[in-house]
């Protein structure tokens, strides 16, 4: 039904073509156009340019005004704020080029439409005008670069020594989150030791990896420095973070990461957006397969207070399932009980 | 072949070529003839585009009413319409992997360059055909191949590759982790073989024609800018393709034979694989090897076409024609020290993203030049709205649009929050892949009548024009808020979060536009094939041209010129010089023929022209003698 339907609305397509096409031909034939260089649409055309661009910049102008608060979403890290700013001035710097040039571009075909017995200008080139419009870019160019590296180079710079290390592991199709619990450190992991109770591949024989526990929020503290470290388990992911203005590729075989200083809870973030549902989010933004668009984690934002006690009501890995040491080498696993012991 | 010798001017190949019978198969199928190799091109581009675009709208079916029943589309997708009406999640990424691909390479690339550097580039030189005639027909049957490989790989059980266009692993290393990189990813595997071929194949034909098969007089400073980028476009693609080959090699190995190029430490489907030590960004850095330099063969050959189409129609020189070929020889060079900028957060070194940055936004500069130029080209003009030319002013509009949004990617500071979001969508779909496609239709209505010996009727070139230019906008430029909100690509459905869960209604309207303007490229088609039988026959020059291609005949045989090669005296560009009386001389007109316009420099060229014609009639006189 529906294919007939579909058949039948391109035949009515093609027969209107048709149609256009006859018609405008015997007009055509009727007023001699043909033999003209530029019949009367060369004006049509021509008003056409400036149509549109005067319609399409106030649709631009209306639509990029009343959405601003929609599409800038609120910062809530340090560096989102300067990459933010950077954003916002070369939206600057190229709107304004882009304004500039459209309006030439446009108005040109209007005001130098062809004129039976005007002829255009000879005039094939002008080495300083050349010059003027390679050097001019070249150094605004050079500006934002160098804006834009200053940044990179900071909030790529190794993360300061105190900031939380919270582990991201990316695989089809969520994340598993690991902290590195009271030491800050995390303990090693082995991918060959993965499994239903470990599926993080944590190696337990590292004493660091005694204390790390698991959660399915990642909690973190508003002023002070956090440091994603970000694997993959089985294809590429992106730990997509929008408010935070961070993503970072997860690798299989080579950890990345990232580090950021959140600058608002999400009791603060709620107020300012009126909107009491709000939660800061993940997002995985490398292809990894059907399930892609569903990878969401939450990242709460709390008080330094908070997230003290917080991490104080945390059990690791192996309080929670003390199997997971059950056959480790018997020195160790002394230190695993008692880690266990002191913290049931 | 006797063509080769073309460059002495007076041979007699073409009567040899009139002399045998072209049957069917010779003429239309496996021909040698470098015009109807052309349209071969530009026909099975046309189909591809037809079948890429559908893609598109399918996805985007998904993406603007995603509530929608999909079940009447059951005929057509069969069980990639679950029991619930709505379409597999895999069959999603499916659809957009192909479409990527499929407009990439089918349409923009051997679409594009396949046509116009095949068409134009004997014809605008004064050649009588390619340097090799049977190479070019191989260059199209490997494409041909290649596009029937991957047409069959979109009705596998499975599906056709799924991880993108990119095609990164281990994803499509990996059956367990898509259906898609299965058999569908084998099938993509080889058909990009043999694309590639043919891609080497065309691409050492083109440059070695431009090389040495000039007509004499035709100067690489005297040739088309058309000429030029097909030129550089052969050189980017000749460079980079094999990289290509050699990243899809070594994802052979290791789907198959159990390498670990790209693989490491991956626990997947409940078992840990044996692989350790590879790594996935060296495929990205190899693949973007390609895949950048890729972004200019698609775009080039569009800013050649454009060049000569403005500058006809605008009855003016092309401002600043030596700024435009160094313009082009930096991108050409640029283009393959920019690769990395796709890599900012793919966790490489943080110092190559400097490097990198510096130099991409260094590539921005030649891309201003050109616009510049482009723009003082049209002032002080006398403009003739053609569709070509139309198509060719918006083309220039979404080198603009696409090409400033280009530096907020190429600042890795600011790519941080866009990458892979809909802000790149839009960035490139603008940049390369409305202005390629804008490109490609200014060609075809330029030389549509050097094609078919017939003209394509105006009016519904400027119907298709203005649709097409506003559509194009209407999908594209709403992405870039879309993009700024943070939405990702490649997602089904965006419900699943918070601060992706709105522009409902704008996605609605970009996928209602994508339709419409999908749909009015049927009024193209058309256009296309019944202009091709039914159209008014062409006169001779109709847009008035100066460049070597309007001396053929109208529909010019095998060989090009009846006669002798015309030699050529000056650049393409002389459009309403002071003093001639019409507002284009030929480049087959001689300096000396025209006194009344020559500039100063060029009274000197016309001494040493008269010398030229002279020793020219006594090898003339040799020549006969000796017969
Ligand atoms: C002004 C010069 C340009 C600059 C600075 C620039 C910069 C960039 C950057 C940095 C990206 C990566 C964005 C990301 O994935 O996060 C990108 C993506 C892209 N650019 Fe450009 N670009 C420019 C011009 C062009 C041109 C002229 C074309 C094509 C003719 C083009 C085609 C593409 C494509 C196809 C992608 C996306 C590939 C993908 O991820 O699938 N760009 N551009
Ligand atoms: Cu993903
Ligand atoms: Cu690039």
């Amino acid at each position: 039904m529906y294919g007939f339907l579909i058949v039948l609305g391109l035949l009515l397509l093609v027969s209107v073509i048709w149609m256009v096409y006859r018609v405008q031909t015997l007009v055509s034939v009727m007023k001699g156009s043909e033999k003209k260089i530029a019949s009367g649409s060369n004006k049509v055309n021509a008003a056409m340019f400036m149509v549109f661009l005067i319609l399409s910049f106030i649709l631009m102008a209306w639509y990029s005004v009343k959405e601003f608060d929609n599409y800038q979403l609120p910062i809530a890290s340090e560096h989102g704020q300067i990459t933010d700013n950077l954003f916002w001035i070369t939206m600057a710097v190229t709107g304004f080029i882009f304004i500039l040039t459209h309006i030439l571009l446009f108005w040109f075909p209007y005001k130098y439409q062809y004129e039976e017995n005007k002829r255009a200008a000879y005039y094939p080139d002008n080495n300083k005008l050349e010059i003027i419009w390679t050097l001019v870019p070249a150094l605004v160019l050079t500006v934002l670069v160098i804006s834009g590296w200053r940044a990179w180079k900071d909030i790529t710079s190794p993360a300061p020594e105190n900031a939380h290390v919270i582990e991201l592991l990316g695989y089809q199709f969520a994340w598993d989150i690991r902290y590195a619990g009271q030491d800050n450190q995390l303990g090693r992991h082995d991918f060959r030791l993965t499994n239903a109770t470990n599926s993080r591949g944590v190696d337990f024989t590292d004493e660091n990896a005694l204390d790390d526990f698991e959660s399915n929020r990642v909690v973190i503290p508003k002023g002070e420095p956090v440091l994603f470290r970000i694997r993959a388990r089985d294809v590429l992911h992106s730990v997509f973070a929008p408010h935070m203005r961070l993503k970072m590729d997860a690798v299989p075989g080579m950890p990345t990461r990232f580090w950021f200083t959140p600058t608002k809870t999400t009791a603060e973030m709620r107020e300012e957006t009126g909107n009491p549902e709000f939660e800061y989010e993940i997002a995985c933004t490398e292809v990894c397969g059907s399930g892609h668009f569903s990878m969401r984690r939450v990242i709460e934002v709390v008080t330094p207070e908070e997230y003290q006690q917080w991490l104080a009501e945390q059990k690791p890995f192996i309080v929670q399932n003390p199997d997971l040491v059950a056959n480790l080498p018997a020195d160790k696993k002394k230190v695993a009980e008692i880690m266990i012991e002191e913290n049931k | 072949m006797a063509v080769v010798n073309t460059a002495t001017h007076g041979d007699h190949a073409h009567e040899v070529h009139d002399d045998h019978h072209d049957n069917f198969i010779t003429k239309y199928i496996f021909s040698t003839d470098h015009k109807m190799i052309g349209k071969q091109f530009l026909v099975t581009g046309i189909f591809w585009a037809l079948i890429g675009g559908f893609l598109s709208i399918l996805f985007r079916l998904q993406l603007g009413f995603p509530e929608m029943d999909m079940s009447f589309l059951r005929p057509i997708l069969g069980g990639w319409i679950t029991e619930t009406g709505e379409l597999d999640q895999n069959f999603y990424l499916a659809l957009v992997t192909m479409h990527g691909t499929i407009m990439v390479f089918f349409v923009l690339t051997a679409g594009l360059s396949g046509t116009f550097s095949n068409f134009l580039i004997p014809l605008q030189i004064g050649a009588r055909d390619m340097a090799s005639g049977f190479m070019n027909m191989l260059s199209y049957w490997f494409f041909f191949v290649s596009g029937l490989i991957m047409f069959a790989s979109l009705f596998l059980e499975k599906g056709p590759a799924g991880g993108g266009w990119v095609v990164y692993p281990p994803l499509s290393a990996l059956e367990q982790a898509i259906p898609g990189s299965g058999m569908g990813m084998t099938l993509w595997l080889i058909a990009m073989v043999f694309f590639i071929a043919s891609t080497l194949l065309g691409g050492i034909n083109y440059i070695t024609t431009i090389i040495n098969m000039r007509t004499k007089g035709m100067t690489f400073a005297r040739l088309p800018l058309t000429i030029w980028s097909f030129f550089l476009t052969a050189v980017i693609g000749l460079l980079s393709f094999p990289v290509l080959f050699a990243a899809a090699l070594l994802l052979v190995f290791d789907r198959s034979f159990g390498t670990s190029f790209y693989l490491a430490d991956i626990y997947i489907g409940g078992e840990a694989l044996p692989h350790t030590g590879g790594s996935p960004v060296l495929y990205q850095h190899l693949f973007w090897f390609l895949g950048h330099p890729e972004v200019y063969i698609v775009l080039l050959p569009a800013l050649g076409i454009t060049s000569e189409v403005i500058a006809t129609n605008s009855r003016k020189p092309i401002f600043g024609y030596k700024a435009m070929i160094i313009s082009m020889l930096g991108i050409t060079i640029l283009s393959f020290v920019v690769w990395a900028h796709h890599m900012f957060v793919s966790g490489m070194n943080p110092f190559l993203g400097s490097v990198f940055m510096f130099l991409t936004l260094i590539i921005a500069v030649p891309s201003a030049v050109k616009v510049f130029n482009y723009l003082t080209t049209l002032w002080r003009g006398n403009l003739i709205f053609t569709p070509a030319m139309l198509f060719s002013i918006g083309l220039v509009s979404f080198f603009i649009s696409g090409g400033l949004t280009g530096i907020f990617l190429g600042n890795s500071a600011i790519d941080i929050q866009l990458h892979d979001t809909y802000f790149v969508v839009a960035h490139f779909h603008l940049v390369m892949g409305s202005a390629s496609f804008f490109g490609l239709m200014a060609g075809v209505y330029h030389w549509f009548p050097k094609m078919f010996g017939r003209m394509m009727d105006s009016k519904l070139g400027y119907i298709h024009f203005w649709l097409t230019f506003i559509g194009v906008y209407m999908v594209f430029f709403p992405m870039h808020y879309i993009g700024i909100a943070g939405f990702p690509r490649r997602y089904y459905s965006w419900t699943n979060f918070d601060f992706a869960n709105m522009y409902t209604d704008l996605n609605m309207f970009v996928s209602i536009a994508a339709i419409v303007t999908f749909a009015a490229q049927f009024i193209f088609l058309f256009n296309f094939f019944y202009s091709m039988y039914k159209g008014r026959k062409a006169p001779h020059n109709p847009w008035r041209s100066n460049t070597l291609e309007w001396t053929t005949p109208i529909n010019p045989g095998h060989g090009n010129w009846p006669g002798e090669i015309p030699s050529v005296y000056r650049w393409p560009y002389d459009y309403s010089k002071p003093g001639s009386a019409a507002d284009f001389i030929p480049q087959t007109v001689p300096l000396s023929a025209t006194p009344e316009s020559n500039l100063p420099h060029e009274e000197e060229l016309v001494k040493l022209e008269k010398q030229i014609m002279a020793e020219e009639g006594q090898v003339l006189v040799a020549n006969e003698s000796n017969k």
